[in-house]
């Protein structure tokens, strides 16, 4: 487990770049073959969601919930552990940002920084929870985080209805104004698209999971324990507690995303029979920027681009939903396989080295 | 060595990204609407009847009222394929495009989050109708109009109380009352089930219509509710269907969308292996689908009439903005199919009877449990 | 035997592999009933000759003559069909099934629809007998030792019609008595006209058995000689490329005042419900090597990971510098002064995909110089690595070139450098040397020597009799996880009586060994 999870924390960005080329080339292809104009539909795409200030607003905002997810996912699996759950934790996140939001009643300079603060905590100890799991009863993570996905959905549920839907509702009230982390003015100046804090949380937190990772003592830790667990053992660090820490973090990534959904884009939740999948997009997103947080940042704009621009592409230009989902899929699907990809390049890169090291040595003797 | 490992390293991650894919899968119809009927020439819109020859038949070679206008649809979370509601308004759609010539187009959302840009995106391309399917879209209806005061929309199932938004809500409890007096005249047990999606309101809606007709006619029977908590999972749909069974119920109402089909599935499999038992379907004449042999007979919600007459006075120029229509008995929008061939005559005389007092007002069904 | 045909002849075999000529133009070849030696250190291409030559890779230039006639050999298929035999250093053996049901596996003998097992045994017990394998075809290979479990391998080749028999590192898993043995089988199967080819890096027994040696050195064949007109120094210089000195200058010394001391030790995870380590106590002074000798699964794993700390001790106490560390955890016993050179560098010592610098302040108990507040002092860190790269010979493309390019010995040299560089009181070293070339194996005894004459006290584990002669003070024998006896290597080896100690017979002299 741990070695091909080690095998995908390697950034590059040349084979990123021919994936998404190979699979928009496939994605043609495959509306060719529908009788689709694949310029057309791309066309489509980007106008999307470059085709006013309220579609680009959208696009962050479609952006924000996966680049938090990605990077709790990314996170983990630096250390060798896959949170399948940060579905799971980006719900308990946001049911306790809806919590302070609309039972505490504060000034706003306290009141939405302390329902960010407490989502945030909350999701870290959802995430701490499966760790602790990991590492203290050797159940595995992915089978206790799809379960906790459910206890969270459920619990969820169970404590909005119980607590704060109203008689007749499904969704909870608003929140109070004050704890709202909207910015009305950047709304207003990109079209009335839904505007809000979270998505500059979100680059402060891509800084955050670099410097966190490669710059602190618990980041080489951490590492450590996820290239080779026996060896950070050996080497005296904890890593029982280093799984707990990593998804205490991780955790908090993901309760991030959910805090700013509630906070920032719905102001009230919703008890739903099933949960939004951002966990599950935050596992595409984390392998498409190679569990580094720049290419998460990347992965995650990316995946953005493409939900948000493919209602463009069967708006505008009536390729329809099944074959859209074929696009949208492979382009992810080459990204994420890079390691076709690595093998079809290798070749050309390793002839353009040799090359190298022949006009090195060539060099070599003239001098 | 380690070029070696790096093998089934790819495989797994594949396997991991076809799962993650296929997880993400049956939400994908998400954001990927479907793109409309009149301009596919694909298979996609199976439901459309007409199959149009060419991408531009919809475009003004009819003659009818609606050449020319453009009414769209977002789904909830459903989808357009959900054997529910959203596949009832769409068909109304396509009834639309194909007898009056309008163009008609539909996106379904993947997330919640989708509301409002999805319907944005119809206010933009200039519909003169956009339908939201759900009550999840008050809200971001409400935003919607809101910022486009000259847009027109519809809703079902929730209202809006602005100028430029009509909405359509049913008297589900009303119709469920019928249903009840069928199954409390029907069961030989005395006992009977709900099966309900999520606890929500509107489908406790169904639930209490429900109670009420059966305590009227049958004190003595007993109404055993299950709430599934989902509204796609057929399979725990079957699992309660089949505990209900062996507990002796006879008979099970379902209002419980794609879940229900378990309930459906579990009672078929009953029948195969020679035990007779009923299901009330829901929303649609689910004999239709699921067969007379299990199908006692179907609370129908006719939101596919309520759809196309909505958008019909748009059609003409007729919007009726700020209204909310509530549609029961009296105005034909919830109630039993037409044809019940499971139900006796007498049963149905005593559901014609119930009606009128109902619609006379001399029954007030209750619309929470 | 010079006068017989060759069976095998390999002419100018030339394999590449992306930057690396693995095989650069070889010749060699094979006569019929001998045993032949290919000596070389780790990464001089024996293993991908070999390769060639039972049909996993195929040569890019050269040719393969098998009985006069050149062949192609695209597969191990067709090495079989050849009759060339292989038995691999690992095993691939199906625990649970009899040796006859191993033995037969892929061709087994059908009747009807079933397998032919009656005949099966029959054969397997006749071509035992004939070698003087001694082996029993009804057994099941989990219930047999790992000497027997190799002439199943051995019985398999042989099954199969294998006239050449290619031997890769026979004895790396061997006792003391099970090599003797080896060395006997090998010699019959010789005598009975079977070619042998014999991978090795022990000299010793490359003076024992073989007739002819072939040197490798860097992918080309160095020499081929006779062993009759060789010697041990001769060859080790033709592998190496220069002059090797075998002796170890172990200067006398006094030892100091009890570093470590052992008393009862019980260690949970042995088979079957017994101890891992049962009871073991030790003591090591300051300035003193103990080695500990024994064969491979003795307890030695479980005893160096209670030392440490990484598996619990389940009786007895562990006492560093008088300090009683039994319950403490592996970093408090890093901060008494414990350091470790782990058997399997690769898995215990390092962190591959770390950068050389990341590696060397592993575990490192000086916080405050390198990790100043919790962050990463990089400059601080790459000075210190680049010191000890320098001071410890480690050649690298730099520090920041990822461990796992380095090369096992400068990969172990890294290790030795780390661990020493802290100044442990207790150096745990197990199977320092293992997989590493001549050289490499020159500088790490060098370095425990050194570390014994700064005081420091060394627990040598290792399953070469030869490198615990050479180094140790003292040597104690480990047997099914207890401490079998001690003998004194100054007094010379003795095969013979560490060999029962090491099979599992306690030393009637017992008494002595704890003092």
């Amino acid at each position: 487990m741990s070695k091909w999870i080690s095998s995908l924390n390697q950034p590059t960005a040349l084979v990123p770049a021919v994936a998404i080329l190979f699979g928009l080339v496939f994605g043609g292809i495959v509306m060719l073959l529908g009788g689709f104009d694949p310029i057309a539909a791309y066309a489509a795409l980007v106008r999307k969601v470059f085709g006013s200030s309220y579609d680009i607003g959208e696009t962050i905002r479609t952006i924000t919930p996966i680049l938090f997810t990605g990077l709790a996912v990314g996170f983990a699996f630096r250390a060798g552990v896959f949170n399948i759950g940060a579905d799971g934790q980006y719900i308990i996140g946001m049911t306790a940002a809806t919590f302070v939001g609309i039972k505490i009643h504060l000034p706003a300079f306290l009141h939405a920084p302390l329902a960010v603060l407490v989502g945030m905590i909350c999701g870290g100890l959802w995430g701490a929870l499966c760790g602790y799991l990991k590492a203290y009863r050797g159940v595995h993570e992915v089978i206790s985080a799809i379960m906790l996905n459910w206890i969270a959905l459920f619990l969820s549920n169970y404590l909005l209805m119980k607590f704060l839907v109203e008689e007749g509702q499904q969704k909870t009230p608003n929140i109070d104004e004050t704890a709202s982390v909207s910015i009305g003015w950047l709304s207003e100046a990109m079209g009335g698209a839904r505007m809000d804090w979270g998505i500059w949380i979100g680059l402060i937190s891509v800084a955050l999971f670099y410097i966190l990772l490669w710059r602190t003592k618990q980041g080489y830790d951490l590492r450590a324990v996820g290239h080779n667990p026996d060896a950070a053992q050996a080497a005296g660090i904890n890593v029982k507690t280093t799984f707990m820490k990593t998804m205490m973090i991780s955790g908090m990534f993901a309760g991030l995303g959910g805090v700013f959904s509630v906070l920032g884009v719905f102001h009230y939740q919703v008890a739903s029979g099933a949960s939004e999948g951002y966990g599950f997009d935050g596992i595409a997103v984390a392998l498409l920027g190679g569990n580094h947080p720049v290419g998460i940042l990347f992965g995650a704009i990316l995946f953005g681009l493409l939900t948000y621009g493919s209602a463009g592409m069967n708006f505008d230009a009536n390729v329809p939903t099944e074959i859209v989902r074929i696009v949208i899929g492979s382009i992810i699907f080459f990204v994420a396989s890079h390691s076709i990809i690595t093998k079809l390049l290798k070749p050309m890169l390793s002839r353009r080295s040799t090359n190298k090291r022949k006009g090195a040595s060539a060099d070599g003797n003239a001098g | 060595m380690y070029k070696k490992r790096m093998k089934p390293v790819s495989v797994m991650m594949i396997v991991i990204m076809a799962a993650i894919l296929v997880l993400s899968g049956c939400g994908k119809k998400a954001n990927n609407g479907g793109a409309g009927a009149s301009a596919s020439p694909s298979a996609s819109e199976s439901a459309s009847p007409s199959a149009p020859a060419s991408p531009s038949a919809s475009e003004p070679s009819s003659p009818a009222t609606g050449a020319g206008k453009k009414v769209g649809m977002v789904t909830d979370l459903g989808g357009v394929h959900d054997k529910s509601f959203n596949q009832q308004a769409w068909e109304a759609l396509q009834k639309l495009k194909e007898e009056d010539g309008a163009s008609v187009k539909y996106l379904e959302s993947k997330k919640d989050s989708d509301y409002i840009p999805f319907l944005s995106n119809f206010v933009k391309d200039g519909y003169d109708l956009t339908w939201g399917i759900g009550f999840l879209f008050q809200d971001a209806a409400t935003q919607v109009a809101k910022q486009n005061p000259n847009a027109k929309f519809a809703l079902v199932d929730t209202s809006v109380d602005l100028p430029n938004v009509e909405s359509v809500l049913f008297k589900e409890n009303e119709g469920s009352y019928l249903v009840g007096i069928v199954a409390g005249l029907t069961t030989k047990s005395n006992k009977i089930g709900f099966v309900g999606g999520m606890k929500l309101p509107v489908i406790q809606k169904f639930e209490a219509g429900f109670k009420a007709g059966v305590a009227a006619v049958n004190p003595d029977a007993k109404v055993t509710v299950n709430y599934v908590g989902d509204f796609n999972k057929p399979d725990l749909g079957k699992l309660a269907a089949a505990s209900m069974y062996d507990a002796g119920n006879d008979i099970i109402f379902v209002a419980a969308g794609g879940s229900g089909n378990g309930v459906f599935t579990e009672a078929k499999q009953r029948f195969k292996s020679g035990k007779k038992v009923w299901v009330i379907g829901v929303d649609k004449d689910q004999s239709l689908e699921f067969g007379n042999d299990v199908t006692l007979t179907s609370m129908m919600k006719k939101v596919d009439e309520a759809v196309y007459k909505v958008s019909k006075d748009v059609l003409n120029g007729e919007f009726q903005g700020g209204k909310v229509v509530e549609l029961g008995l009296a105005e034909g929008g919830v109630g039993l199919p037409k044809d019940n061939p499971n139900v006796s005559e007498d049963i149905l005389k005593k559901v014609d009877e119930y009606s009128q007092k109902i619609i006379s007002g001399e029954i007030k069904v209750p619309t929470t449990p | 035997m010079e006068q017989s045909v060759p069976v095998v002849e390999l002419a100018g075999i030339t394999k590449r592999f992306p930057g690396i000529v693995a095989n650069d133009d070889i010749s060699l070849d094979l006569r019929k009933g001998e045993i032949h030696a290919l000596l070389g250190e780790n990464g001089a291409g024996k293993s991908t000759l070999m390769s060639i030559l039972f049909g996993l890779y195929q040569p890019d230039e050269g040719e393969i003559r098998v009985n006069g006639k050149a062949v192609k050999i695209d597969g191990a298929g067709k090495a079989i069909e050849l009759g060339i035999g292989m038995v691999h250093q690992h095993f691939k053996l199906v625990q649970p099934f009899t040796v006859a049901e191993n033995i037969v596996l892929g061709v087994e003998p059908v009747r009807g629809l079933s397998i032919h097992l009656k005949q099966a045994n029959e054969k397997v017990r006749e071509l035992s007998a004939r070698y003087g394998l001694k082996v029993d075809p009804l057994v099941k290979v989990q219930d047999i030792s790992v000497g027997m479990q190799q002439r199943v391998e051995i019985l398999k080749t042989l099954y199969r019609g294998a006239e050449i028999l290619i031997f890769d590192e026979p004895t790396a898993v061997l006792t003391v008595q099970e090599i003797q043995e080896l060395m006997q089988i090998l010699r019959q199967l010789a005598g009975e006209g079977k070619s042998i080819i014999l991978i090795t890096h022990k000299l010793k027994e490359i003076m024992e058995v073989s007739d002819r040696v072939t040197i490798i050195r860097r992918g080309k064949v160095v020499g081929t000689v006779r062993t009759a007109e060789t010697s041990e120094s001769q060859l080790a210089e033709m592998m190496v490329g220069r002059r090797v000195s075998f002796d170890v200058n172990k200067e006398k010394r006094e030892p100091g005042p009890v570093v470590l001391e052992v008393e009862n030790l019980t260690v949970a995870g042995g088979e079957r419900g017994t101890h891992a380590v049962d009871g073991v106590s030790l003591r090591i002074r300051e300035g003193e090597i103990l080695g500990l000798a024994g064969v491979d699964g003795n307890g030695q794993h479980e005893l160096v990971e209670a030392l440490a700390g990484l598996r619990p001790a389940i009786g007895g106490r562990i006492a560093l510098n008088g300090a009683d560390v039994t319950r403490l955890p592996t970093k408090a016993r890093i901060e008494a002064g414990l350091a470790s050179i782990p058997e399997d560098r690769q898995k215990h010592g390092l962190v591959l995909d770390f950068t050389l610098s990341e590696n060397m302040v592993l575990g490192s108990t000086e916080r405050r110089r390198f990790f100043g507040g919790g962050f990463l002092k990089d400059k601080e860190i790459d000075a210190y690595a680049k010191k000890l790269v320098a001071d410890f010979d480690v050649r690298s493309a730099g520090v920041h070139s990822r461990a796992r390019s380095l090369s096992g010995g400068n990969q172990q040299k890294a290790i030795i450098a780390r661990e020493l560089e802290r100044h442990p009181k207790l150096i745990v070293a197990v199977q320092p040397t293992r997989g590493l070339d001549i050289g490499a194996i020159e500088f790490v005894h060098e370095r425990l020597l050194q570390a014994r004459s700064e005081g420091k006290a060394i627990l040598l584990i290792s399953y070469e009799l030869d490198e615990l002669y050479k180094l140790s003070d003292r040597i104690q024998v480990i047997s099914g996880g207890r401490i079998m006896g001690e003998v004194d290597p100054e007094l010379g080896e003795d095969d013979d009586k560490i060999g029962l100690m090491m099979a599992g017979q306690a030393s009637n002299d017992q008494g002595g060994g704890a003092a």
